[in-house]
């Protein structure tokens, strides 16, 4: 496995007008495969509208402690991109004016910016339901700073959510890098050493499944369970929920896609799993992206593909939720990741 | 050339069988996605069956299906090369249980 992102070996991909050009080239092209748009036209269900506004997504940065192949983010220990105070001033704001229920912090690693912890504080105080950190898990063991991580969140009563690729070893270190399982199944224990994950625990400790290679996830109760049996007699590990979430066709999983040469079956998978009735839940609509410089996204992976939200305002330091309701969803072939099968999205299935 | 035989893009026209008879491919493909639904047995196990046969069918497409079938429900490689070799062992078994049948016949026949 690469221990650099895209960006950090100059690789054409890292760009986003390249991995727009192949998602909109080939089998796309010649017609062998519908684009997105016309698909989900012929259920009358073009353009996609945002609903209400309910999480708030925030990037923190490009800045994490592993390399994971599948990585939508291109994020590594090479990537410097990271959330400024005052970008994170201007996003507390916003969140004071929306009705955003859910504030969904991810990177990256989140944990490992400067201003995180002052940032989570601020953020409890402006009435947020539902505070999310999306904690890789390892950071947690990655160096003594982080240790107390756990009585960090159970004090703010942030809601954790983990990725856990594969309960055995072999699977989990393929994806995320060596050492990786040891160090999660450590981290766990920790959390639920302070409460989190316990059955009836008001801390919430759920895990995020992400394929480990061109496939798509299978039932996510199903998987939930194995997981739950696995970690639980093997470990004596506790969790409340798992989210299957499908692999999107960008960044670093894109790139392993075509080395693979895995990419047009990926994508016919994906097209061929194309389930309707998810179009109308899919993540953009009830989630706005931020990222590290206070640009607007319909979702992460748009932002990984630098396609900000259409309409005049398109940062946050020019917030417009009327504008914002107003506007078209900017879609793409990555899009059919979202709808594959029950759906996917950073909360799991969507039907 | 194209490829005539045993073409890996063949699988995902499978499902074009229905037009040349509507009727029994669409019965087929009803049946088919019945089966392997949640019953009696899991899914999952229902997976590893097909993976098991689809070897002892010698179905290239049938094992790239199931193979990934079985990926996507978390199935690790050695479940799975269990399952064919519990497929092998009753095709060899199948085989080998002729054997009786052999040594009657032999009986049979000699002084
Ligand atoms: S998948 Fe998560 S943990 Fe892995 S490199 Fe990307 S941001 Fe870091
Ligand atoms: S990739 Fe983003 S924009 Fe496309 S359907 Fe999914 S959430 Fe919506």
């Amino acid at each position: 496995m690469s221990k650099k992102s895209l960006k950090g070996r100059n690789n054409n991909l890292a760009k986003a007008e390249r991995q727009l050009e192949i998602l909109s080239s080939g089998i796309f092209a010649n017609g062998e495969l519908p684009t997105f748009a016309e698909k989900i036209k012929e259920t009358h269900q073009l353009p996609i509208r945002p609903q209400k506004l309910e999480i708030l997504q925030l990037n923190l940065g490009y800045m994490c402690n592993q390399v994971c192949a599948h990585c939508h983010v291109d994020a590594g220990p090479d990537r410097k991109e990271i959330m400024t105070k005052h970008t994170m001033q201007q996003c507390l704001e916003v969140i004071q004016k929306t009705n955003a229920h859910t504030l969904d912090l991810t990177g990256g690693a989140p944990e490992m910016n400067p201003h995180f912890r002052w940032f989570v504080e601020e953020a409890t105080k402006v009435g947020i339901k539902d505070l999310i950190v999306r904690s890789n898990l390892t950071i947690i063991r990655a160096n003594k700073a982080y240790y107390d991580l756990p009585e960090f969140f159970k004090k703010h009563n942030v809601h954790v959510v983990s990725s856990m690729p594969h309960w055995t070893r072999g699977k989990t270190d393929k994806q995320r890098g060596v050492g990786v399982f040891d160090t999660s199944i450590q981290a766990l224990k920790e959390l639920n050493a302070v409460g989190y994950g316990m059955p009836g625990s008001r801390l919430k400790l759920d895990l995020v499944y992400n394929p480990s290679g061109a496939f798509l996830p299978g039932d996510q109760l199903a998987l939930e369970t194995d997981f739950k049996k696995v970690l639980h007699q093997d470990f004596g590990i506790n969790f409340h929920h798992l989210f299957a979430i499908t692999n999107l066709p960008i960044s670093r999983f894109l790139e392993y896609l075509i080395a693979s040469e895995n990419y047009e079956d990926y994508m016919y998978a994906l097209v061929d799993a194309y389930n309707p009735a998810a179009v109308k839940n899919v993540m953009c609509t009830n989630t706005l992206s931020v990222s590290w410089d206070g640009w607007l996204y319909d979702c992460d992976f748009n932002q990984m593909l630098n396609l900000k939200v259409s309409g005049k305002h398109k940062h946050i330091s020019t917030y417009n939720e009327e504008q914002l309701q107003d506007r078209n969803i900017v879609i793409n072939q990555h899009c059919y990741g979202c709808t594959a099968g029950a759906g996917s999205s950073c909360q799991g299935v969507v039907t | 050339m194209a490829k005539i035989y045993y073409d890996a893009a063949d699988l995902r026209k499978f499902s074009s069988i229905t037009e040349w008879s509507e009727e029994l491919g669409t019965k087929f493909f009803d049946y088919y996605g019945k089966v392997f639904e949640e019953g009696a047995l899991t899914a999952r196990e229902k997976s590893l069956i097909a993976l098991a046969v689809a070897h002892t069918e010698q179905c290239p497409y049938c094992i790239d299906a199931y193979t990934k079938d079985s990926l996507q429900r978390g199935v690790t490689k050695e479940e799975m090369m269990e399952a064919v070799h519990v497929g092998a062992a009753i095709k060899s078994g199948a085989t080998l249980v002729h054997g009786v049948q052999m040594m009657k016949q032999v009986n049979k026949l000699e002084m």
